[in-house]
């Protein structure tokens, strides 16, 4: 018998004793944050800032209009910044930086030697502070969202639910996902949080209509 | 070869030199504490947590009920969206298959994310054996390779090691296998985690093999999940050509929607974070990102054996957030590594004579391991009655197929002696464990001379504090 063979038939006898066990699984759960009533668009946003800025994240809110400036605000630190296919161009008009288009794909160590990124996501989760990108239009491949030190990610206000379980029908599993929540860290040391091991140490996020 | 938990002794001696380590001890105290209080405020913001755990509980059961169909829809949808699924009897075969993907790439150094499957499985040394470095990338799990050390927790592997021995390891030992430290590295664990960063970071950009574990399969669209803080996961699930996943195979959830629960819940009880920094999600590869070549290893290793056990197979629900060894007093006093094991703490004493059987007294002596005060049973966010397996499992040493053959009250009270013998402190631990559980559950039984023991200790009701702490609180009662 092979190893599969092996394992399936052990299970099987294993659970003998289970078989025509039915589980109903209690979906009793809260499907949205707690301190957010259903629908409160409003609401989740203002929860997703706070949580975004008690993780260390810079945090702008910001109308169509300034979202350019917003970006150039973003990336003053930045020499450098790396940006995915279809984000749209006039975002990054008015920041005189050097701009790679990660098209053809840069190398890791092309995106290694860049200063940022700018993306947009596909879905946002307030109570978590959570940014989720899916590989979408502007947000491009996960290499070039992780090697630059600064993260500028732009959320529209539509994106943002208010709990995880909101977030889950509108994400695509098939898609290589990302959740960000705040910038990379660890506690490893003695239990203090530090900000900023492999990933990018900066997370700015502009929250625009 | 780096140490293993080879020929460990049993439970009593190995906590006995362990709570002579008053370092240790320290270290310890002040991380599980730490640990502990944020968990703490975050489950009390979640007014439905109960809710949670009913669900997270009743899905795992789901699983384990029909494992066989469950993986059998994991192996057809990772294969059609472009993965190789591969299935390991036990660790031999499971670090056989991995060391034949590695080689059929030619490389010689490859990266890996934190897992406990291939700590339990002891794979960095079967690799180094065929002539591959693997390297750890997490924080601690570096700490705990660069030390040449075992890990004493499943979170946070080297909190047992304070600042000051973290700087002398870096500086010690990683211009050994890579860049060195910076000059003057001091103790501060902004700089220490800096010098991880850069040692690392040459790493990530030359790897071409990645392995790393997962906390989650998606039963329904083959897709895996990985959380994680520092972004070495994200490096290793995306810059390398080639992925390789070794997986437990009761690591299975059965929708989409039901990460929803687990994401939920998991880093609030392992680390007292809402979620983790990071958490990947993928299914096979994805054309022009990310690994061009994807392996998922599937293992048994024991899994099979809890599984037969109808009291111990709910150990199985286990999603290694650590929480139970956070709260528990004897771990406390103990640290990890007492228990032998890279599962220590309450799901430790469970879970290795499940998977390997209580054969051997080290083994044998893990049930022992435990005053049964119930905390773990409170905290576990997916219920395991840690209580209930407990005293099955000394039931079987005591009076099954074991082996070994402890005469069960006296090693009970020998192995427990070893962490409780300073009264003050024991009372002190076991009050901040919070409320103290029922011992035994209403209604069971246990066979032969452990009967009247469990008749006496059969308690109607939960106690909501402890005696010792009703006590204090009502002066013996007089308030």
């Amino acid at each position: 018998m092979n190893a599969r063979d092996t394992v399936l038939s052990r299970i099987r006898r294993a659970t003998a004793d289970l078989s025509g066990t039915r589980t109903t699984v209690p979906r009793s759960y809260l499907r949205h944050a707690p301190t957010v009533a259903p629908g409160d668009r409003e609401g989740a946003v203002a929860l997703l800032v706070e949580r975004l800025e008690e993780y260390g994240a810079e945090v702008r809110r910001t109308d169509a209009p300034g979202l350019p400036a917003a970006v150039t605000r973003a990336l003053e630190a930045a020499r450098s910044a790396v940006v995915p296919d279809g984000l749209p161009e006039h975002w990054t008009a008015g920041w005189d930086g050097e701009l790679h288009r990660d098209q053809p794909p840069l190398t890791h160590h092309q995106l290694a030697a860049v200063d940022a990124v700018v993306t947009t996501c596909a879905v946002a989760v307030a109570e978590s502070g959570t940014l989720v990108l899916d590989g979408g239009p502007g947000q491009g491949r996960r290499a070039p969202t992780l090697l630059p030190d600064l993260h500028v990610c732009v959320v529209r206000e539509d994106q943002v639910v208010s709990a995880l379980p909101e977030a889950m029908p509108r994400l695509d599993p098939r898609r290589p996902l990302t959740w960000i929540s705040g910038p990379s860290a660890t506690a490893d040391i003695e239990m203090i949080r530090v900000r900023g091991v492999h990933g990018p140490r900066r997370l700015a996020v502009l929250i625009a209509p | 070869m780096s140490k293993t938990f080879m020929g460990w002794p049993a439970f009593p001696r190995a906590a006995e030199t362990a709570v002579a380590d008053e370092q240790l001890r320290t270290n310890v105290r002040r991380a599980t504490h730490t640990i502990r209080g944020k968990r703490a405020a975050l489950v009390e913001e979640r007014p439905d947590w109960q809710d949670l755990r009913d669900a997270a509980a009743a899905l795992k059961d789901d699983v384990l009920a029909h494992l066989d169909t469950y993986l059998e829809q994991v192996e057809e949808r990772v294969t059609a969206a472009g993965g190789t699924v591969h299935w390991a009897v036990d660790a031999d075969e499971a670090n056989r298959i991995v060391t034949r993907l590695v080689r059929d790439t030619g490389e010689t150094e490859i990266v890996k994310v934190k897992s406990m499957l291939t700590e339990e499985i002891g794979l960095d040394n079967a690799l180094e054996a065929a002539g591959i470095s693997a390297r750890e990338t997490d924080l601690a799990a570096t700490i705990v390779q660069l030390g040449d050390d075992l890990p004493s927790h499943v979170v946070v592997p080297a909190l047992h090691r304070n600042r000051s021995e973290i700087r002398d390891i870096f500086v010690r030992e990683m211009g050994r296998h890579g860049r060195p430290a910076p000059e003057g590295l001091t103790d501060d664990p902004g700089e220490l985690a800096e010098a991880a960063r850069l040692h690392m970071r040459e790493k990530f950009l030359k790897a071409k093999v990645a392995v790393s574990g997962a906390n989650f399969v998606v039963a329904e669209t083959g897709t895996l999940c990985v959380v994680e803080s520092e972004g070495n996961g994200r490096m290793c699930l995306t810059l390398a050509d080639t992925l390789i996943s070794v997986v437990g195979i009761e690591k299975v959830v059965p929708t989409w929607r039901d990460l929803e629960v687990y994401l939920q819940m998991l880093a609030r009880s392992a680390t007292g974070e809402r979620m983790a920094p990071y958490t990947s999600t993928w299914t096979g590869t994805t054309d022009g990102d990310g690994p061009g070549t994807f392996h998922l290893v599937l293992v048994d290793n024991g899994r099979t054996r809890a599984l037969a056990d109808p009291v111990g197979r709910q150990a199985l629900r286990c999603i290694r957030c650590g929480a139970c060894m956070n709260i528990c007093p004897v771990y406390e006093r103990t640290g990890g590594q007492a228990y032998g094991s890279v599962y220590p703490g309450p799901i430790g004493a469970i879970l290795n004579p499940l998977l390997k059987g209580p054969d051997d007294p080290q083994t044998a002596s893990l049930p022992y391991a435990s005053s049964l005060c119930g905390a773990c049973n409170e905290v576990c966010p997916v219920r395991i009655r840690f209580t209930d397996v407990l005293l099955k499992l000394r039931s079987d040493v005591a009076e099954g197929d074991a082996k070994v053959k402890h005469r069960a009250e006296k090693a009970a009270l020998k192995a427990v002696g070893a962490v409780m013998d300073h009264g003050p402190l024991w009372n002190a631990a076991v009050r901040a464990a919070g409320t103290v559980g029922a011992a035994v559950p209403k209604g069971m039984k246990l066979p032969g001379p452990l009967h009247g023991w469990t008749d006496s200790r059969a308690l109607p009701d939960i106690p909501k504090e402890s005696f010792r702490a009703w006590w204090k609180r009502t002066e013996g009662g007089a308030k």
